[in-house]
């Protein structure tokens, strides 16, 4: 399941630190105590960053470096399309293969497929996405907000 | 091979337990280091499991027929080994429940509808360890949060021992029930009972000992202990799951209400109120679980077969010989004693920066088990300003080779991750 990129990731992880933001979420393993805090900025429907702090292990850390590299500078569907993917990888129970397709959607994060053979990771790898969806729905859920209460 | 002194002929020992000679992951040798999380089941426990489901399965307490009859005789005995296992002044003081998790929360809920003088109420305190087990924790939050009672708790050193440098403090007279871990699943420490005991008894507090790591291990005698309650588990012990214990004294057990309602615990019942059942009945409502006392008592006789005192030198000399080899790694921090005297033979400790979800991962593609996480005492992971530990635990089939498997998996983890 250690596969190289992954293990590049978690040495060298991309975008880590945390920068300004328009929304941010701390989400915790409670299983293993992994923790991330995750915060996103939008120009418009465009993911302008996903900056990161957290502490935990390997696999936790290198998705969200994964999860830096793949999003930013993403349109939101686009970046929806990878995260749903991703989640679908994460709940095969190895069972997936992933084809030429889903590499091209996924790129570095396809190297997670062996770690969806492993039920007590599969959480691990799944936090900053999970973190990411949150903090997303909070900044539209808020610019939902703002429409209502200025219609 | 490593000889220490004082070591169990493991040789023989092993063959008593099938899932030793397992293989995983493709042919690796299963190096078993998790008996803080439960123990293995020799064949002498598996058989006595099976035969009494294909020989003497009936309900208890209430047939007449020959296998209700043989059937209580064979929990009963349970109840009897049990005692004698303990030392228990007498054998209507072992309460049956499913683990000892489910023992301590019948303490608290006992004292929670309890009259005086037992009543915990929010004039009172409840005093525990920042060591404890969550199942040591929460039953005394619910209960605190129920009564308005306040909870206190005693602080932990930096060397992983109990702070009682302020026990006067911590238990006073408005003290009722100090519950308290005999040695801790994580940190491996074994508290000083009598020094706790001494200063609870001078304020007339009520004493619950959690055993669970140590009536696997060691001699446990309940009236030496002088404590009120004692909580212990079966699985930890080569028994089966779905057995615990609670040992309690007997004056204690007549006066203190019942918890659970309902068959097996009653004397007579009418639409309007009821009458109970002695002690220990009294506490064990509904259908007992009866293979899995037979399974402990099963369990009993082999760990009395080899001897406790026994398995406590062997332990003692793995531990010793554990703490010394995994001091020779670097970059590892042991978290609890760095020693042998006055501990258990669960060694938690973390490496470097590598997370122990790594660390667990990488020795299990080595066919080592180990447990990672908080284990169930996140306040100590707290206390120590770490997220999580990676655990080694021995058991009366370890050996020092096990050990050195330990030590040269964990060099491979600092070279895979470094």
């Amino acid at each position: 399941m250690y596969q190289e990129v992954i293990l590049d990731h978690y040495k060298h992880p991309h975008g880590r630190g945390l920068r300004d933001g328009d929304a941010e979420v701390h989400h915790v393993n409670p299983t293993c105590g992994d923790e991330i805090t995750l915060r996103v900025k939008y120009d418009g429907t465009t993911i302008e960053d996903v900056s990161y702090e957290g502490q935990g292990c390997s696999i936790s850390q290198a998705s969200a470096s994964v999860l830096n590299e793949l999003l930013v500078g993403k349109d939101l569907s686009d970046a929806r399309k990878i995260q749903e993917t991703f989640l679908e990888l994460m709940q095969s129970k190895g069972k997936l293969e992933p084809d030429d397709a889903m590499e091209e959607i996924l790129e570095d994060a396809v190297a997670f497929a062996g770690v969806s053979k492993y039920p007590a990771r599969v959480k691990c790898a799944l936090l900053s996405w999970m973190a990411w969806k949150d903090a997303t729905a909070q900044v539209l859920g808020g610019a939902d907000a703002e429409k209502e209460t200025t219609a | 091979m490593t000889q220490l002194p004082g070591l169990l002929d493991t040789e023989a020992l092993r063959k008593d337990f099938p899932i030793l000679d397992r293989q995983v992951h493709d042919g690796q040798k299963l190096v078993y280091l998790d008996n803080a999380a439960t123990s293995q089941k020799p064949r002498q426990v598996l058989d006595a499991l099976s035969e009494y489901y294909e020989r003497y399965n009936a309900n208890v307490h209430r047939g007449v027929h020959v296998l209700a009859e043989e059937a209580t005789a064979l929990y009963e005995g349970a109840r009897d080994k049990v005692a004698e296992f303990i030392n228990a002044p007498s054998r209507d003081e072992v309460i049956f429940t499913k683990n000892a998790s489910e023992s301590l929360n019948l303490v608290a809920n006992m004292l929670g509808w309890a009259d005086e003088p037992y009543r915990v109420d929010s004039e009172t305190e409840i005093v525990i360890t920042e060591m404890e087990h969550h199942s040591n924790i929460v039953p005394w939050q619910l209960l605190a949060q129920r009564t308005g009672a306040k909870l206190k708790w005693f602080g932990l050193t930096d060397d992983g021992r109990l702070d009682l440098s302020n026990i006067d403090q911590v238990i006073t007279e408005k003290t009722k029930i100090v519950s308290f871990v005999l040695v801790s699943n994580i940190l491996g420490t074994q508290n000083p009972v009598e020094a706790i005991v001494r200063r609870a008894q001078e304020v007339g507090a009520l004493v619950c000992v959690d055993a669970s790591q140590a009536a696997p291990h060691m001699p446990l005698d309940v009236q030496a202990l002088q404590a009120d309650f004692v909580a212990f588990t079966g699985h930890k012990m080569c028994g089966p799951t779905g057995i615990g214990v609670l040992w309690g004294r007997q004056e204690l057990l007549e006066d203190l209400p019942p918890f659970l309602g309902g068959g097996e615990m009653i004397e007579t019942v009418s639409m309007h109120s009821s009458t109970y059942a002695p002690a220990p009945h009294k506490f064990e409502a509904g259908t007992p679980p009866i293979a899995q006392a037979v399974g402990l008592g099963a369990a009993i006789d082999y760990l009395n077969s080899i001897g406790m005192d026994k398995i406590f030198a062997h332990e003692h000399a793995l531990t010793e010989y554990a703490v010394k080899r995994l001091l020779e790694v670097p970059d590892i921090r042991i978290i609890g004693p760095t020693t042998a005297e006055e501990r258990g033979a669960a060694i938690s400790f973390t490496l470097g920066d590598i997370h122990p979800h790594d660390v667990g991962q990488v020795l299990d593609e080595q066919g080592i088990a180990v447990r990672v996480g908080h284990h169930c005492a996140r306040p100590v992971c707290l206390r120590y300003g770490i997220p999580a530990t990676t655990r080694a635990s021995f058991y009366l089939y370890s050996t020092p080779a096990e050990i050195d498997a330990l030590v040269d998996g964990l060099e491979h983890v600092r070279n895979f991750f470094g």
